[in-house]
């Protein structure tokens, strides 16, 4: 049997369990109802939830607000993450030094920013930021130094071999060579500053918008089981998007042109 | 064609090379490698010469200390009476692996060792590296991305590649021993007939002795542990010499004789 199909009907088969144990089936006379909706709502619930909150303009404008976090948080993450990545492949001061304390940082869950993010810059836009950007960061530097380090030595050699200065070579050369590894950097580096968000709104409910995982959170104080289940489809399709539209492709073309992709 | 693309198309530039009394040491986990002990060689400009010898007897070594991208431990490097000092225009290597740049398409690749050249125009880097991509039959495939290309058409474009800053030595590292012999045999006749249109001094690395006497006009024969200079060949056979000559097997033969004799002279050790 075709893979696609497998999987295809390996969820549509899912939904309709779902469907079946929370009475939306009782219409060809299913009367099944295990959980109350607070626990455990129905497809139809959920489904009615998404409708009604994207036709009102909700859901979009959650989901605009937190994109808008992550775009910028991600952003500043590589801006400052690609350099310093590129420095500590480059310089073993920087390496003893940041690369050391990016191996420490990167070891912690960036959600255990959060205490620290509410104390210095309280319930704000500013605390969120701080905790996408240290998400992204420190794994943008090390997966940009790995990558650096892995450029065969023997296209700065040829550089040098005709005439290319050393500046020359790492910005023409050495920068070009490692960029597959760069990209894997950044899509890793995107994942995690997903990830940060996503704990941040849920901590931080801040007066300057209300993103996606702030309505996880109030789906919860609220008991809006519905709420809380649509929210989590939202998140899983925007984490899938970036990754199967946007950075996979990408990540795949760079490494086969560059002849650097594991066979 | 413009008069100062003329000139620098055919500008003969050869270099005269010699080098006196290499030592050169490498540290490993069994005390020091001596790559080179005493090595001394003179190569006259326009010459062809090709190093042969078991794996691990210094080659790439002298060729790299020749490239400058090694230095020896002692011993006087000279290129024209000057001393070699690090990695320069003049000689440029072609690697065992082609080491194009993939992200660069095949005439950008070509391009790149010209933009390291002053005074040059960049239309008219353009027509040079075209004009070279023509003498490798790449022409057609100038635009092409590097992954896109056979192992034979890459170590083409390596070649033109190393030929259009128009070096005066070009230091070739077993730059085809990774493909078939058919495609060998192509650019045995596709060397020939650059060298003797650009007149350069080439150094030839290989393991293959048929191919050397193929190309050089001189072999130098090396030895292992530590690498030495053992003996060298004058190949007087005419050009163009087809590798499957007879004269040509025959001198490969006892060239072939020869080298064993190191080979267990070492393993005897
Ligand atoms: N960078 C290095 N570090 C340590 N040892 C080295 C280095 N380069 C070469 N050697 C050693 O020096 C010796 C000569 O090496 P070299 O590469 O010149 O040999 P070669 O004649 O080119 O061999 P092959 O035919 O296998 O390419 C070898 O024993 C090698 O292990
Ligand atoms: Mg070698």
């Amino acid at each position: 049997m075709n893979r696609s199909l497998i999987s295809t009907s390996f969820f549509v088969i899912l939904i309709l369990i779902w469907a079946a144990c929370t009475g939306d089936l009782s219409g060809i006379g299913i009367n099944l109802k295990l959980w109350p909706d607070y626990v455990m709502p129905p497809p139809s619930g959920v489904f009615e939830y998404l409708w009604d909150n994207s036709i009102n303009g909700k859901i979009p404008m959650a989901m605009l607000v937190t994109l808008r976090r992550l775009f910028i948080g991600y952003f500043i993450g590589l801006v400052i993450g690609v350099p310093l990545g590129m420095l500590a492949a480059r310089f073993r001061a920087v390496n003893d030094t940041l690369g050391v304390m990016g191996l420490g940082l990167q070891a912690l869950p960036s959600v255990c920013w959060v205490p620290l993010a509410c104390i210095w810059f309280g319930q704000s836009e500013a605390a969120l930021l701080f905790v996408v950007i240290m998400g992204t960061l420190w794994s943008v530097l090390l997966s940009t130094q790995n990558g650096m380090n892995n450029v065969p030595p023997i296209y700065a050699r040829a550089a040098r071999t005709m005439g290319a200065s050393s500046f020359y070579t790492l910005v023409f050369v050495t920068l070009p060579a490692s960029l597959p590894f760069v990209v894997s950097g950044m899509k890793q580096g995107w994942a995690f500053a997903w990830r940060s968000l996503m704990a941040a709104e849920i901590y931080v409910a801040v007066a300057s918008g209300f993103g996606l995982g702030q309505h996880l959170h109030y789906g919860r104080e609220l008991q809006r089981m519905y709420q809380v289940i649509g929210i989590m489809f939202i998140i899983i399709l925007i984490g899938l998007l970036a990754d199967k539209i946007l950075f996979s492709p990408t990540e795949k073309w760079l490494h086969r042109k560059w002849g650097t992709d594991k066979k | 064609m413009e008069e100062r693309l003329k000139l620098e198309i055919q500008a003969y530039p050869a270099a005269k090379l010699s080098m006196e009394h290499i030592f050169k040491e490498f540290p490993s986990n069994r005390g020091t490698v001596k790559a080179l002990d005493d090595a001394s060689i003179t190569i006259n400009e326009g010459e062809f010469v090709c190093f042969v010898g078991p794996s691990g007897c210094g080659k790439s070594t002298m060729l790299n200390i020749i490239a400058g991208l090694e230095k020896p431990d002692s011993g006087i490097a000279l290129i024209d009476g000057l001393p070699i000092t690090g990695p320069g225009r003049d000689r440029l290597v072609m690697f065992q692996e082609h080491a194009l740049f993939p992200w660069l398409d095949v005439i950008s690749n070509v391009m790149f060792g010209l933009k390291q050249k002053p005074n040059l125009t960049d239309s008219e880097r353009l027509e040079v590296a075209k004009y070279y991509l023509y003498l490798v039959k790449m022409d057609k495939f100038s635009k092409s991305n590097i992954h896109e290309l056979s192992g034979g058409m890459r170590q083409r474009v390596a070649l033109a590649r190393a030929l259009a800053p128009n070096p005066k030595i070009l230091l070739m590292d077993e730059p085809f021993s990774a493909l078939d012999a058919m495609t060998r045999e192509q650019l045995y006749g596709d060397i020939q007939n650059i060298w003797k249109k650009r007149r350069k001094t080439i150094i030839f690395v290989t393991h293959n002795v048929r191919e050397a006497v193929c190309l050089g006009d001189r072999v130098i024969l090396f030895s292992p542990h530590p690498g030495r200079i053992r003996r060298e060949f004058k190949v007087d056979l005419p050009r163009p010499r087809n590798i499957n000559d007879h004269d040509l097997a025959d001198l490969s033969q006892q060239i072939t004789a020869e080298l064993k004799g190191y080979q267990c002279a070492a393993e005897c050790d």
